[in-house]
């Protein structure tokens, strides 16, 4: 393998592991707050790719406008699942919520399905994203300059909001604490809120470079790159935004140098992800940066 | 200032207040006392809109709050500062006593109150990065009632301060409290310390089994034979 070939592959694991990092913080966010594992999540994503598509194709609009409009979106149908879904459920136990998950998840396909039809569409990708970039003889498509970058952004962007900000603060202190958070004057509903729209605002983001990077998009895509986000978000310690980053890129990085190192074996890529996981459970089962849970005397 | 009238709570089948009610004048500090399983957290924690009474009123100011949830009632100015601390281990002391006043807005005033704070708990300010979670326990309890002053309450209520203190900081938390007192904040006090809270509190209520036994002033309860015999260990 040349050198060129090595970097191309790194910024491919980079995009890839970018995109595994967007939608796996939407898992760990939801799973700080109500201890829910969201399975709507990846659904979400799915749903944002949908939006993109109809605004650009369908309407006609500029990509940015488009790409506005879909976070927006998005982050509308997060904040309605949990209104309509888990919120009647938040004093019930935590099996029934996890079930309604799932079954939100079906819900989500299964009306993709019967609205837009089961058949794959070609998705529209920005020219940004189609160019190639000739960076000093590594030819490179702008999916994998963009993508990586474009994350980098957002995931910034977010660890401001959640560490810099009050709604952050507040939403750290629901995650240890709901009744104490009460207790301060804050709207613990709204604090939820913001995070289903946070979250769900990210994976649509992720849905947009994902669809650039791979331009099919169908009701059931959300499903495998929705797993193994959230096997980054358990490997980096869910709960843990910072772990669901490094989560991310470690499990897209895996996934592609298995691919590039190992090409006969690439059929087994997904399993290699979920090897990972298994591994990571095995060694350190709170994951990379998760602390284990300490018994409240 | 706070009108509780009759108050009844249940938790599942279990009755857990009878009947309770008293009331909080202006300025004053007013303790509850009683056994464990009494009803004294109930009440606070029914006060604070954290559970929710099948009968009976709560009135703050001239409102009726017995509904309202409790970031409500905490806007109103009620401030509980909880049994068992439950400060946020994960933020850093500074965070802790921003959270307190989360639902304010004037600056400049927020600032003159976490100053005031520090003033009152020194330790406070010497530990302000490092998150509430590695505090020392009386550490944490000194957190837990500076969060609880930093919504600039018109009434305070403390569950338990001096709940697992050395006897050292039980005093410096009861001084705490008559100071806080002193500069106009009306406390509602529960205590199991009968002695310590019995002596600070101008007027008191002893509850047991969920109802009020007993009421009267502070001083005059410490005399009373009943209460020296069943609180105070004689």
């Amino acid at each position: 393998m040349t050198f060129e070939v090595f970097i191309q592959q790194l910024l491919n694991g980079l995009t890839l592991g970018g995109l595994y990092s967007l939608i796996a913080i939407g898992y760990t966010m939801v799973y700080g707050i109500l201890q829910l594992i969201n399975f709507a999540h990846g659904d979400i994503f799915m749903v944002a790719t949908y939006f993109a598509f109809y605004l650009v194709a369908v309407f006609a609009l500029p990509w940015w406008a488009a790409a506005l409009l879909t976070l927006g979106l998005t982050a509308m149908v997060g904040v309605l699942v949990e209104r309509v879904a888990y919120r009647p459920l938040r004093n019930e136990p935590r099996i029934s919520l996890l079930i309604t998950a799932i079954g939100v998840s079906f819900f989500i396909e299964n009306l993709a399905i019967v609205t837009v039809g089961a058949r794959p569409k070609g998705f529209p990708t920005p020219k940004l994203m189609s160019q190639v970039i000739d960076l000093g003889g590594i030819r490179m498509s702008g999916v994998s300059i963009w993508v990586p970058l474009l994350s980098s952004v957002l995931l910034v962007l977010l660890l401001f909001i959640v560490y810099r900000t009050k709604v952050g603060m507040a939403m750290r202190a629901v995650s240890k604490d709901v009744e104490a958070t009460r207790l301060m004057g804050v709207n613990v509903d709204r604090i939820i809120m913001y995070a289903f729209a946070l979250g769900s605002a990210l994976a649509a983001a992720g849905g947009m470079m994902w669809a650039s990077k791979y331009p099919q998009i169908q009701p059931l895509m959300g499903v495998y790159p929705g797993w193994k986000a959230f096997t980054a978000a358990v490997v980096g310690g869910i709960g843990n935004i910072v772990g669901a980053t490094i989560g991310g890129f470690i499990i897209g990085i895996a996934e592609i140098m298995t691919i590039a190192f190992l090409p006969q074996l690439s059929g087994y890529r997904d399993a290699f992800v979920f090897a990972i996981l298994i591994l990571v459970l095995l060694v350190k089962p709170s994951g990379l940066l998760g602390q284990s849970l300490k018994e409240k005397v | 200032m706070l009108e509780v009238n009759n108050l009844h709570v249940y938790y599942g089948g279990i009755h857990a207040l009878k009947g309770v009610s008293l009331s909080v004048p202006k300025g004053e500090i007013v303790t509850l006392v009683g056994a464990n399983g009494a009803g004294k957290s109930t009440t606070l924690r029914a006060i604070a809109g954290l559970v929710k009474p099948k009968e009976g009123t709560i009135r703050f100011l001239g409102q009726d709050i017995t509904h309202l949830p409790a970031y409500r009632v905490a806007q109103k100015g009620i401030s509980l500062a909880p049994e068992g601390r439950r400060i946020f281990p994960n933020l850093s002391v500074r965070e802790n006593l921003a959270m307190g006043a989360y639902a304010r807005k004037d600056k400049a005033e927020i600032q003159k109150d976490l100053d005031w704070v520090y003033e009152l708990f020194p330790r406070l300010k010497e530990r302000e990065r490092q998150s509430g979670g590695t505090l020392s326990g009386g550490e944490q309890q000194m957190l837990a009632i500076g969060r609880a002053l930093m919504s600039r309450p018109a009434l305070l209520a403390l569950d338990e301060p001096s709940l697992g203190l050395a006897p050292l900081l039980v005093k410096e938390v009861f001084s705490v409290l008559e100071a806080i007192n002193s500069e106009g904040t009306t406390i509602l006090l529960v205590e199991q310390n009968a002695n310590a809270a019995l002596k600070l509190a101008k007027y008191a209520y002893v509850l047991e089994t969920g109802r009020v036994v007993l009421e009267g002033r502070g001083e005059d309860l410490l005399k009373n034979s009943k209460v020296r015999q069943a609180y105070l260990g004689e």
